[in-house]
């Protein structure tokens, strides 16, 4: 059998240390990371579950408005928490537009930031891939790429992150809490995935060892749960990823938009976060024609890695369609297809 | 001579007749408590594990394995390779019948598709065995991918399907073509298809000297009995093989595949009992697949609607090292009336797996092409479609000019479009919206598949306790046949359902025929009836030649067999148990047999076929393209229904697999290297619960007096036809934009 460690620490210092060493990953429901070590796309040595930690599955309201997701909470459990969907609704609505029930119940917040990218080339290890392989070269490029990136991508990779969780997360400012061995920091989701550069092996910022134990929503993501909405394009009605995706959240004074938040999904190596769209909108009466002009700036310098060209002009309808759906403001129950371009609200109309 | 009728068509023995009954699934509670056991759940003293590795290149040689390094991974017994793999006594890729196709045993270093075992390694643990895989690290000598339909120079197949002439016509197509007052041309475009049961070929072989003993999931036990029978050079007898579940089968299970028997070499080479389980990627090759097609269909119309010409030609793909041809042109054959009728096929080489059975073969991928074209051509003439089909109604088969032995199509029709509110559909595309805002649409299409029948037999026994027993080797691909062929045998016995002990999915058991071309019913359900009418007319002759029998003397008027008991036909007073006829006789059983074969003469003088009719309504986001199907409903004819719970439950499957087609299943294949990019179940898409919101499936009453006795069509693979057709039908009318490649994807209606 392909032999690893596994090693089950029982305090976060332990498993930092455990993990820094080279060929180390930490393993946490392992819905990502056991499906890449079986097809042999990753081959950890060591294996380091941080499954049973200790602190890291509590959902804390701080008292300065904020909010702290342990690192180990499940989707569906974030999801399903009582007062979470309320004050984070488009975050809510994003975790269970992911993958399936049964995924949603295993996945942790932690996992979901550090999974890897659907593109096939990645998956398939007879392909040149240098996210596996640094400097092999990419086989995606010139190949099957009607799901590839638009923004951000590098002739070193066109792949994209795929998660959902991420979007509304980022358009809200959240912050991961990483800890290391020299004690913790803050990073900003927003900067806390790298685009691919000549560097695409490089995920994320984090350091040999660190662990994310937290995601923490400030104060002011709460003050967008009135008009706060993520929605999903997808090949299939559930179980797929996204095409493409987008958050949009707009916090409202008055009948105009006093501040909005835009972030894209399925469009490039990281969530996407649109902010000279967003300060498109602020001060304006929302309109859908001004929502269409925030989308073609989100998308400015978007640019097809293959076959994909479509994906920027259905970018532009998702941002345009969220902010719509946005500004009508969050429906007062979960739609039965959340994130779903047929998860209709009763009685509220779409389209024109 | 005992007058022996069959107790079906006597209305006076209706009650307590099985056939008929929607009884729930006899391995039901097995199933859901985990208590049956399939192939891969058998683990016999000293089993081994296999696994294969596969060749990620599509074509050249095999330079080199690291078979050493495998070697030494703990736990690894053996690493079987072209060198060391058991000689076979029959070349794998001799070709003796045209159900045999070649296989790649690592009998060369020859690659010739990606996904091609090229090792297996043999170990204590299906870990070990699975490290010894990765640790071969094979190099190669690679040549070129011929990839695509464009990716190598077409010829004209000699045959498609099995044995189907590659080109037929009745009439002629250029003069009608030129005659038609509307003219359409237009090509569509199906990609490859390939096999995602639940259950992965698995095997597990047992040698014991020259006699093997296997578990592995089979849709023709008998077949795949003499083809090991051949390859291993040893008899069949000494065979033996169970299949009493199969996690699903679809054509892929129905001949013995590669893997299988390398399955069967693995445990040969280490003395010891193998069990080789396929990876869902490893499902992508070897195990046969739906070849892709570009078909073009040409039709001519008069004035009024009626077709004055059809002319359908599909260009399809084989593999470069055996034949087979997706007859997909060959459903123009069989539905619309027409003066002119010309079909013909072409076909390329590339280097994929050899396409073989899958759910219907040609009938999916015509019919979702002609259906279009019908539809388009509806459009064309400003006719609804369905009074363009009326108009176009066949009374006889249109190739053939043959009468059908029956066909209710007319009343799958009304049924469907009742229910489903067709009539208020309005003639022109992207008028109708819900309450959201989403598009819209209405599409029907017409299904079809042949009722054919293959030969089996079957085993009845009758015992002195008043119980018996119905044997015969069928398969059980989860379409209930558990089930359906245990109430045509208690039927056939005259026994109640509980008395009945049904045997089947074992080699050792008569031969069922093989479970495919829609007709295991038919045949296996023939053999049985068969059986159970020679047993019950030797316990007749037993009792009617007894003075001391009140049955004494019957012999002129015939004897029926109900409840465990034989009646007078003309007093049915007068009765004795079987039980008491067997006992006076000093027998503890009586046994009898059965076969069952299709009728020359009436296949002569019939067309024969099932049809339906399926109405589907779609929904799509106007500025996304996002498609769902919202409804279905379909409406089926195909003659008697022996459980209408399991026929339902078949519909339900084929019309799924219908949305599947259109609008999901599609092998991504790398353009430069030929290997599959999305050979896994999260990125080959097929229809998740959301995706079937409403499935609804008429059973339409038929009578067939010429098929079989029993009057049985077939009903497992006509539900994925006209299904298909009727959702890109629907997302025309929801858009007005006609996609004529599928699936169509929201990329296409984004408009």
């Amino acid at each position: 059998m392909n032999n690893f460690e596994y090693l089950r620490p029982t305090t976060i210092p332990e498993a930092v240390a455990a993990a820094s060493v080279p060929g180390a990953a930490y393993l946490a429901a392992g819905t990502n990371l056991v499906d890449l070590m079986k097809g042999g796309v990753v081959r950890p040595s060591r294996l380091v579950d941080v499954g049973r930690l200790p602190g890291l599955t509590d959902i804390e309201h701080l008292p300065d408005g904020g909010l702290r997701i342990g690192a180990l909470i499940r989707n569906a459990e974030l999801a399903h928490d009582e007062g979470f969907a309320r004050r984070f609704p488009s975050v809510a609505e994003a975790l269970l537009s992911g993958a399936s029930g049964q995924l949603r119940n295993a996945a942790t917040v932690g996992g979901n930031l550090l999974q890897r990218t659907r593109c096939a080339y990645f998956y398939d290890t007879a392909s040149a891939c240098n996210k596996r392989d640094p400097g092999a070269g990419c086989d995606a490029v010139g190949g099957e790429t009607r799901t590839h990136a638009v923004l951000g991508w590098s002739p070193s990779c066109i792949a994209t992150h795929p998660s959902d969780f991420c979007v509304p997360l980022v358009a809200m400012d959240a912050v991961v809490e990483v800890e290391g061995s020299n004690g913790r920091r803050d990073v900003t989701l927003e900067d806390f995935h790298r685009l691919p550069g000549t560097s695409p092996e490089q995920e994320s910022v984090l350091e040999p060892g660190e662990l994310i134990v937290a995601v923490r929503l400030p104060p002011s993501a709460a003050e967008f749960a009135s008009h706060a909405r993520y929605l999903k394009v997808r090949d299939r009605t559930s179980y797929a990823f996204a095409v493409v995706s987008a958050a949009a959240a707009l916090r409202m004074e008055g009948g105009r938009i006093a501040e909005a938040r835009i972030a894209l999904g399925g469009v490039a190596l990281k969530p996407w976060r649109a902010r000279a769209a967003e300060a498109v909108l602020v001060g304006a009466l929302p309109d859908p024609a001004l929502f269409r002009g925030a989308a073609g700036v989100a998308l400015v310098d978007a640019k097809p890695s293959g076959d994909n060209e479509f994906k920027i002009e259905l970018a532009r309808r998702i941002v345009t369609r969220a902010l719509i759906l946005a500004a009508a403001g969050t429906p007062s129950r979960m739609p039965a297809l959340p994130a779903s371009p047929f998860a209709a609200p009763d009685g509220a109309s779409q389209h024109g | 001579m005992v007058e022996m009728t069959s107790i079906q068509g006597q209305t006076h023995t209706r009650q307590g007749s099985s056939i008929g009954q929607p009884l729930t699934r006899m391995d039901g509670v097995l199933k859901v408590t985990g208590a049956a056991r399939y192939a891969a759940d058998h683990h016999p003293a000293g089993m081994l594990y296999a696994v294969m590795a596969v060749s990620s290149i599509a074509r050249g040689r095999v330079a080199s394995l690291d078979v050493a390094a495998a070697m030494a991974h703990p736990g690894v017994v053996q690493v079987m390779t072209p060198g060391n793999a058991p000689k076979l006594a029959e070349d794998p890729d001799a070709k003796t019948n045209p159900f045999m196709f070649r296989m790649d045993l690592l009998q060369n270093d020859g690659v010739r598709y990606p996904n091609q075992p090229i090792a297996v390694v043999i170990a204590d643990t299906l870990e070990s065995a699975t490290e010894g895989a990765a640790l071969l690290a094979p190099a190669y000598v690679t040549e070129p991918a011929r990839v695509g339909l464009d990716g190598n120079a077409s010829f004209a197949p000699p045959a498609v399907g099995v044995g189907n002439p590659a080109e037929m016509h009745r009439g002629d197509v250029d003069a009608g073509l030129k005659g038609a007052a509307l003219r359409m041309d237009a090509t569509y475009e199906t990609p490859a298809q390939y096999h995602n049961p639940m259950e992965p070929h698995a095997i597990v072989a047992t040698w014991d000297g020259d006699t093997l003993s296997i578990d592995t999931p089979s849709q023709g036990l008998a077949m795949a009995q003499g083809r090991l029978a051949g390859l291993f050079g040893i008899a069949p007898e000494g065979i033996h093989i169970r299949s009493p579940f199969l996690g699903g089968g679809f054509g892929c299970k129905g001949l013995l595949s590669g893997p299988q028997v390398l399955g069967v070499m693995a445990a040969r080479l280490v003395d010891r009992p193998v069990k080789l389980v396929l990876r869902r990627e490893q499902m992508y090759g070897p195990v046969g697949h739906r070849a892709p097609t570009r078909q073009t269909v040409r039709l001519g119309a008069a004035s009024d609607g009626a077709l004055t010409a059809v002319s359908h030609h599909a260009k399809t793909a084989s593999s470069t090292f055996d034949d087979f041809f997706e007859p997909a042109a060959d459903t123009a054959h069989t539905v619309y009336a027409s003066p002119a009728i010309a079909t013909s096929h072409e076909a390329v080489r590339l280097d994929t797996g050899t396409p073989l059975f899958m759910r219907a073969p040609g009938e999916a991928t015509g019919s979702i092409a002609m259906e279009s074209a019908i539809d388009e051509m509806a459009h064309a003439c400003g006719m609804d479609p369905l009074a363009f089909r009326l108009k176009n109604y066949s009374d006889v088969e249109p190739i053939s000019g043959k009468p059908f032995s029956s066909k209710a199509l007319r009343e799958c029709y009304a049924q469907g479009a009742a229910r489903f509110g067709w009539a208020t559909r309005p003639l022109a595309p992207r008028q109708m919206r819900d309450e959201a805002g989403l598009l819209v649409g209405w599409g029907m299409g017409t299904a079809t598949f042949p009722a054919l029948m293959f030969q089996g037999h079957a085993r009845a026994v009758l015992r002195s306790d008043g119980t018996g027993v119905m044997e015969t080797g069928a398969h059980d691909m989860g379409q209930g046949a558990w089930t359906a062929l245990a109430q045509i045998a208690a039927d056939g016995l005259g026994l109640e359902q509980d008395q009945v002990e049904f045997r089947a999915g074992s080699s050792d058991l008569p031969d069922a025929g093989i479970a495919g071309g829609s007709a295991h019913t038919a045949t296996a359900g023939m053999a049985i009836h068969g059986a159970g009418a020679d047993v019950i007319a030797k316990l007749a002759d037993l009792a009617m030649d007894d003075q001391r029998s009140p049955l004494f003397g019957a012999g002129n008027t015939g004897v029926i067999a109900r409840s465990g008991r034989l009646h007078r036909r003309d007093d049915e007073g007068r009765s004795e148990s079987y039980g008491d006829i067997l006992a006076r006789a000093g027998l503890t059983e009586i046994e009898g047999r059965g076969a069952s074969a299709s009728d020359p003469a009436a296949q002569s003088a019939y067309a024969m076929h099932a049809h339906g009719a399926v109405f589907a309504e779609v929904k799509v986001d106007p500025e996304f393209g996002q498609i769902r199907v919202t409804r279905l409903v379909g409406a089926f004819a195909a003659g008697k229904i022996i459980n209408p719970r399991m026929v339902q439950s078949q519909y339900y499957g084929g019309m799924i697999w219908g949305v599947s087609f259109a609008l999901h299943e599609e092998a991504l294949t790398d353009r430069r290297s030929g290997r599959i990019m999305n050979q896994n179940l999260a990125e080959y898409h097929v229809p998740v619960n959301a995706d079937i919101p409403s499935v609804e499936a008429i059973l339409v009453e038929e009578h067939d007096p010429h098929v079989n006795a029993l009057g049985i069509k077939g009903v497992g693979e006509i539900g994925i036809t006209g299904t298909a057709g009727a959702i890109a039908n629907a997302v025309w009318h929801a858009t007005g934009i006609r996609v004529r490649e599928f699936p169509i994807t929201l990329d296409r209606l984004m408009g």
